[in-house]
């Protein structure tokens, strides 16, 4: 590997960096305080970080609030400008317009996940935030899990209930901050749910937040031209071959991802032409590994094992797996190709299975 | 978090200076106070930031002790002063601290471990940083070595353990207006460790290390959570290289992600060049076995493995019979571990 080019930008991604730059000066900013469930404090940490902008000079107002069942926040609204909702149908609504003239620095809205009255300008109170930023004012929200599309699946699994409406992923990972309101189960008061729901609740809200931490992390970096060779979440590549070792491999690499959160990959480089059985095992292997979430990828390139590391680098693994070596033991006076791996997998821990015949 | 000792053990997780760990950590302890309960504060670190130390307001502290080290004298947490004391609750910041010389013991871990056996409940401020396992990758990632880390089982026996979230960006503006260090110290760590990257990617494993507590905690209270699948074992392969260290710490981290046992094996002969690595496991609660071996040492570490079940050997990259254990030991599983590198 030719570690010094990691450090050059290449054009494409210059222009990137600008553009990134650009839409970053045009649009407002969006900061997302997400709680794992109702009553863990987030609307709270909101307000507080409105009156702390306010207090350092910046022009802050409230676009919504959530006051039924929040009486605790009355006393903060004394100090920070209310915007009037629309009242459609008996119902409160973002006034995106008066906003929009107001044009203040910074607006606050609770309940990111809210759906608007029937008659509203948009459906959902999420797209009124957009409309907001597009103006170039800065939005800071609060909302909850259980609204977050992508996670609605294993929030039913949890509690057993389902959000009639969500935002979607775009929106969540187009936040620039996300900021997490963590606090132990115990201390959510009046909650209906279970000390281990919640808990559990907790543990999916830290993954997604790490989630998009990481993307955020991917984005600067690539705004700088930086390219990255290590992960801070464990990335785990698995060699694909015909043999059945595979599956073991595989199996191991998906406990271990699961276990660490983290993300699994399989790969194969052609060599040649297989015969049919082996072709066919090949084909059930790589299967096998989609059915257990991989991402695959099939390569080429002549010399498989130069073609594997350079694509581990590239993906930032942190962990190869692969079939020990089938040579017989009398060529092992000049290294093996498993040597080689070894010795040139700068990062990464290789781990190596036992192999079984093809098949 | 199986919550081993007398004493509750409180985490507040954070992931550099500036995060308002030790400000949770006192609004916490003001809080149980004004419920009634007897809290103390046994060590506080002001550093000189006005809004934490109001917080501190109406806290009884715990006087510090004087310790003489070669003439001098220093100040540090009483520890037998706080069990003596004998509160519900005692606020202890900085987890990782090393401590002064001359005081009782070398880690203000070791001191926390001591006033949760006491019975009495400590809530506590730490980085992820500081994590033992994690030291390797810190560095990758930041360029830092840090020096004061804090055994992965501590973290595990906590019952409890809350992330302390800021975003970068928040704690950069933090920094510039001279919130967390004076100006000239700002500067300074903005040019060096205070950097948006280093900061994204440690706020990223502060968050991951605590949904990983959470499930740790979910496991213990559910046993049928337990791993499916065929029940690991993984064995150290303790050799004099230097990167022996790291191979310890990174064992550690992925047996207790897997959940599964961790021992260390080591050529008796070699015992004076690997003392420093016994001391790493034991830190780390990785018993290491010595054996006997007058020939082929890969073969033996290979033998030894068959002969005790174990499922996977970890060897760093560098140790000199690497290769040779990979040829006698194609029936086992071996994580062959590489050093982290750091891009130039």
């Amino acid at each position: 590997m030719a570690s010094k080019d990691f450090c050059r930008p290449d054009p494409d991604e210059l222009l990137r960096r600008i553009q990134a730059q650009e839409t970053g000066d045009r649009k407002g900013r969006l900061k997302i305080f997400l709680g794992y469930a109702p009553r863990v404090g987030k609307s709270k940490r909101m307000f507080d970080e409105g009156i702390r902008r306010l207090r350092r000079g910046q022009d802050v107002v409230v676009g919504a609030i959530q006051l039924k069942g929040a009486e605790h926040l009355q006393p903060m609204l004394r100090e920070i400008e209310v915007m009037p909702p629309l009242i459609i149908a008996g119902r409160e609504s973002i006034d995106v317009d008066a906003i929009i003239r107001r044009n203040p620095q910074v607006c606050l809205v609770d309940e990111l996940a809210r759906e608007n009255p029937a008659g509203s300008r948009n459906r959902q109170r999420w797209q009124d935030v957009e409309q907001i930023r597009a103006a170039g004012i800065t939005v800071v929200g609060a909302m909850n899990l259980q609204y977050v599309c992508e996670e609605q699946r294993s929030v039913e699994r949890i509690t057993g209930r389902r959000a009639r409406n969500g935002v979607p992923a775009g929106f969540m990972h187009s936040a620039d901050e996300m900021v997490i309101v963590d606090v132990p189960a115990e201390e959510v008061e009046r909650s209906d749910l279970s000390a281990s729901q919640l808990t559990e609740l907790r543990e999916l809200a830290l993954l997604l937040a790490a989630q998009v931490v990481e993307e955020q992390l991917q984005r600067y970096m690539e705004a700088h031209g930086i390219k990255q060779s290590w992960s801070a979440q464990e990335r785990i590549l698995v060699c694909i071959t015909p043999r059945s070792s595979a599956r073991a491999m595989l199996d191991s690499a998906s406990r271990a991802t699961q276990r660490f959160h983290g993300q699994m990959l399989a790969v194969y480089v052609k060599q040649g032409e297989l015969d049919r059985a082996a072709d066919e095992s090949l084909q059930q292997n790589l299967e096998y590994a989609g059915r257990l979430g991989a991402e695959i990828h099939v390569l080429e390139g002549s010399d498989s094992i130069a073609r594997i590391l350079q694509f581990a680098h590239e993906e930032r693994i942190t962990q190869l797996y692969i079939g020990h070596t089938q040579r017989k033991r009398w060529a092992f006076w000049t290294p093996g190709p498993v040597d080689r791996l070894i010795q040139a997998a700068e990062g990464i821990d290789v781990r190596l299975f036992p192999q079984t015949k093809a098949g | 978090m199986t919550g081993k000792h007398k004493g509750r053990l409180k985490i507040f997780l954070g992931y550099a200076a500036g995060v308002g760990k030790t400000y949770q950590m006192l609004v916490e302890a003001r809080r149980l106070k004004e419920e009634g309960r007897d809290v103390v504060i046994g060590y506080f670190e002001p550093h000189g930031r006005k809004e934490t130390i109001a917080q501190t307001e109406g806290l009884e502290f715990v006087p510090r002790g004087r310790y003489e080290y070669r003439g001098s004298v220093f100040e540090d947490m009483d520890t037998d002063g706080v069990i003596a004391r004998h509160p519900r609750l005692a606020a202890v910041d900085e987890l990782a601290h090393a401590n002064v010389p001359g005081s009782q013991f070398s880690k203000r871990w070791q001191d926390v471990v001591k006033i949760l056996d006491a019975g009495i409940d400590v809530v506590t401020s730490v980085n992820v940083q500081h994590l033992e396992s994690l030291n390797d990758q810190v560095w990758q990632v930041t360029g830092i070595k840090v020096r004061e880390t804090v055994p992965d089982w501590v973290f595990e026996e906590a019952d409890e353990v809350v992330m302390v979230d800021l975003t970068p960006r928040a704690l950069l503006h933090r920094l510039e207006r001279g919130v967390v260090y004076p100006p000239e110290k700002a500067r300074e760590a903005l040019r060096n460790f205070f950097t948006e990257s280093n900061l994204t990617a440690l706020r990223e494993m502060a968050l991951r290390q605590t949904a990983h507590q959470l499930e740790e905690e979910r496991r213990a209270a559910a046993p049928a959570m337990a791993p499916s699948g065929k029940r690991e074992r993984i064995l150290l392969w303790l050799t004099p290289h230097p990167s022996t260290a790291m191979l310890i710490r990174r064992g550690r981290r992925v047996a207790d992600f897997l959940g599964c046992p961790c021992d260390a094996v080591y050529v008796r002969k070699e015992e004076g060049a690997i003392e420093p690595w016994l001391n790493i496991c034991a830190n780390l609660r990785i018993g290491a076995t010595a054996i006997e071996c007058k020939g082929n040492a890969a073969k033996a570490i290979a033998a030894f493995a068959r002969g005790n079940g174990v499922t996977q050997v970890y060897v760093t990259r560098n140790a000199p019979k690497v290769n040779e254990l990979v040829d006698q030991a194609r029936d086992l599983q071996i994580t062959v571990v590489a050093e982290r590198v750091r891009p130039v």
